[in-house]
């Protein structure tokens, strides 16, 4: 019926194999493959636009035997934002790793991070969705160790193993899911859970697996050593897109396959515990002394609000009120995602030029690499949730639901966490506006500082003034 | 009524439990990476003990191909995790040196 969903996995993977073989072109492999998956995303979001959503079951077996791939708006959009940002981090990554001996290294690892994300927001097979996870963790892995220093690889080895207990909780909910309804296919399962010994086993095993991966509060010990340690390019796509895959994969389990086993507390539970990883997290990144590393605390609070909202989201009935907060958290998550790849990926710039990411010694950066400080203030507005981010209606959106849920206090924990990002983000701005003791030549190298712009720009000004939009397509997809 | 998948079933919670326990309370990273190996092969067993249709009854053959599956992922997982240690390691021995 349609080949978009296996091209879209199928891209990648391939590109992968051929950067393995012939890496002197790896590079030129790598941009071509992903304009090309990039292409077939693009096809299966017009597909989805028009039918609402897509189905194939792989070589023609029947459902339940077969490994079927499933197309929503939830899952085209999570697309989007691999294929997007993944195209800027690409284009950056050709830059980044020239001054290294052995960038062949990068691309077959990193072309084989876009597949397995392709291929995980595609199933609807939850043994599938395993694979796909542990391939998505190998290869995440292995990029962070890339950088080949001691601090790397003790990182990536603790991000390993933190990873594989990870998903042996969900295969374990997986087998127990299996043992009771006889499938693996999510919609039949999804149809039999009720609140029964063995569903809310495998709802807890599964969760805390997928929680350990997010990182959410206090899961996140792993997250600032592996994301901060990281190539730029790296950390870019750990933070931007292989973190969203873990809350992808719990928002879709818990509205889809889950929502009879929910409990309120359980629901209340995450929220706390988002709560926690906001103010946690903000703190944290105010206190951080290098830039990379505020960012990575900055993802862990960032992530606390996708988990509010998938609290509010499991206390709202259904209904166009659920709908908006729906929205609001896929808003919230893309946004994100384009915000935190700009900012490192402007990090990444600013560490080459300055040769360290110290925040107390950036004086002067403003005037010698004014288009990359002027990408960290872009992503800076939407990590802070300024208007005309996506993030401000996302937020807007939550800090509704809330009051209409009564919950005062998570309308005071986003208060404090948006003051507190904004005081950690003017403090990046404030040194990089700072004078420097001499004034050097303004640099501007447009392959090196457009993809972190045009991933800000995204996050501030399309998304923000294209929201609108989002929600019609959540709802021509329902 | 006791049958041998139920005890199957039981052993695999079992390997699990101990796995995982010793998977976080560890501090030595090559036990770490062996307690995991044994809270999968728990895990499996699980799997594979929910196979079991009856003497007379053919066994479900798709816990099979999962486990295969399970198994190769976790044979690459475990080489990434000996590779990366191994890398640890020469660094450790090269900062002794100096």
């Amino acid at each position: 019926m349609n080949e978009a969903m296996a091209l879209t996995i199928g891209l990648p993977l391939l590109g992968a194999l051929a950067a393995t073989v012939w890496p002197r072109r790896s590079r030129c492999i790598g941009i071509l493959t992903l304009l090309g998956s990039g292409a077939s995303v693009t096809w299966l979001f017009a597909l989805v636009m028009r039918h609402g959503e897509a189905w194939q079951a792989l070589g023609g077996w029947q459902t339940g035997l077969s490994i079927a791939l499933h197309a929503d708006a939830l899952s085209s959009l999570m697309l989007m934002l691999t294929a997007l940002v993944a195209l800027a981090v690409s284009v950056y990554a050709i830059r980044y790793f020239r001054a290294q001996p052995d960038t062949s290294r990068f691309w077959p690892l990193w072309l084989l991070l876009v597949a397995a994300l392709n291929g995980l927001f595609l199933s609807a097979d939850l043994f599938n969705l395993y694979v796909t996870l542990e391939l998505l963790g190998l290869s995440a892995v292995a990029l962070t160790a890339l950088g080949g220093k001691r601090e790397s690889i003790r990182a990536a080895l603790r991000y390993l193993l933190v990873g594989l207990l990870g998903s042996m909780g969900y295969l374990a909910g997986v087998a127990i899911l299996y043992a009771a309804f006889g499938t693996l296919d999510m919609r039949q399962v999804g149809a039999q859970i009720g609140v029964d010994p063995a569903s809310e086993m495998a709802l807890l095993l599964m969760t805390a697996g997928l929680l350990l991966k997010t990182a959410l509060f206090p899961l996140h010990f792993w997250l600032p050593a592996a994301h901060s340690n990281a190539p730029a390019p790296v950390s870019a796509a750990l933070s931007a897109l292989v973190v969203k895959a873990g809350f992808y994969l719990v928002l879709r389990l818990w509205s889809e396959v889950f929502p009879q086993a929910i409990s309120a507390p359980g629901a209340m539970l995450i929220g706390a515990l988002g709560c926690a990883a906001i103010l946690w997290g903000s703190w944290q990144a105010l206190q951080a002394q290098r830039l990379k590393l505020l960012a990575a605390y900055s993802t862990v609070a960032q992530l606390g609000y996708l988990f509010v909202g998938l609290m509010l989201l499991q206390l709202t009935p259904a209904g166009p009120q659920r709908e908006l907060v729906f929205g609001a958290v896929i808003l919230m998550a893309l946004t994100h995602g384009f915000a935190k790849s700009s900012l490192f990926l402007a990090i990444g710039v600013v560490q080459q030029h300055a040769g360290h990411d110290r925040i107390a010694q950036l004086d002067g950066t403003a005037q010698r690499l004014p288009a990359t400080t002027f990408a960290i203030a872009l992503a800076g507005v939407a990590l802070i949730g300024l208007p005309p981010s996506g993030a401000f209606l996302g937020k807007w959106q939550l800090l509704s639901a809330s009051l209409a849920h009564g919950q005062w206090l998570l309308v005071l924990v986003m208060g404090i966490g948006s003051l507190l990002a904004a005081a950690y983000v003017f403090r990046v701005l404030g040194h990089a506006f700072g004078n420097a003791a001499f004034a050097s030549r303004p640099v501007n190298v447009a392959s090196e500082e457009w993809p972190a712009l045009a991933l800000g720009m995204f996050a501030t000004l399309v998304l923000g003034l294209g929201s609108g939009w989002l929600w019609t397509f959540i709802e021509v997809a329902a | 009524m006791f049958d041998t998948s139920i005890l199957y079933g039981l052993l695999g919670i079992v390997l699990a439990g101990l796995g995982l326990h010793a998977a976080i309370l560890q501090r030595d990273v090559l036990r770490r990476i062996l307690a995991i190996n044994i809270l999968g092969v728990g895990v499996f067993l699980v799997f594979i003990a929910n196979a079991y249709k009856g003497p007379d009854a053919a066994a479900d053959a798709v816990p099979h191909a999962l486990v295969l599956t399970g198994i190769v992922v976790a044979v690459a997982a475990t080489a990434l995790a000996l590779a990366l240690l191994r890398a640890l390691n020469a660094h450790q021995e090269d900062a002794d040196r100096e």
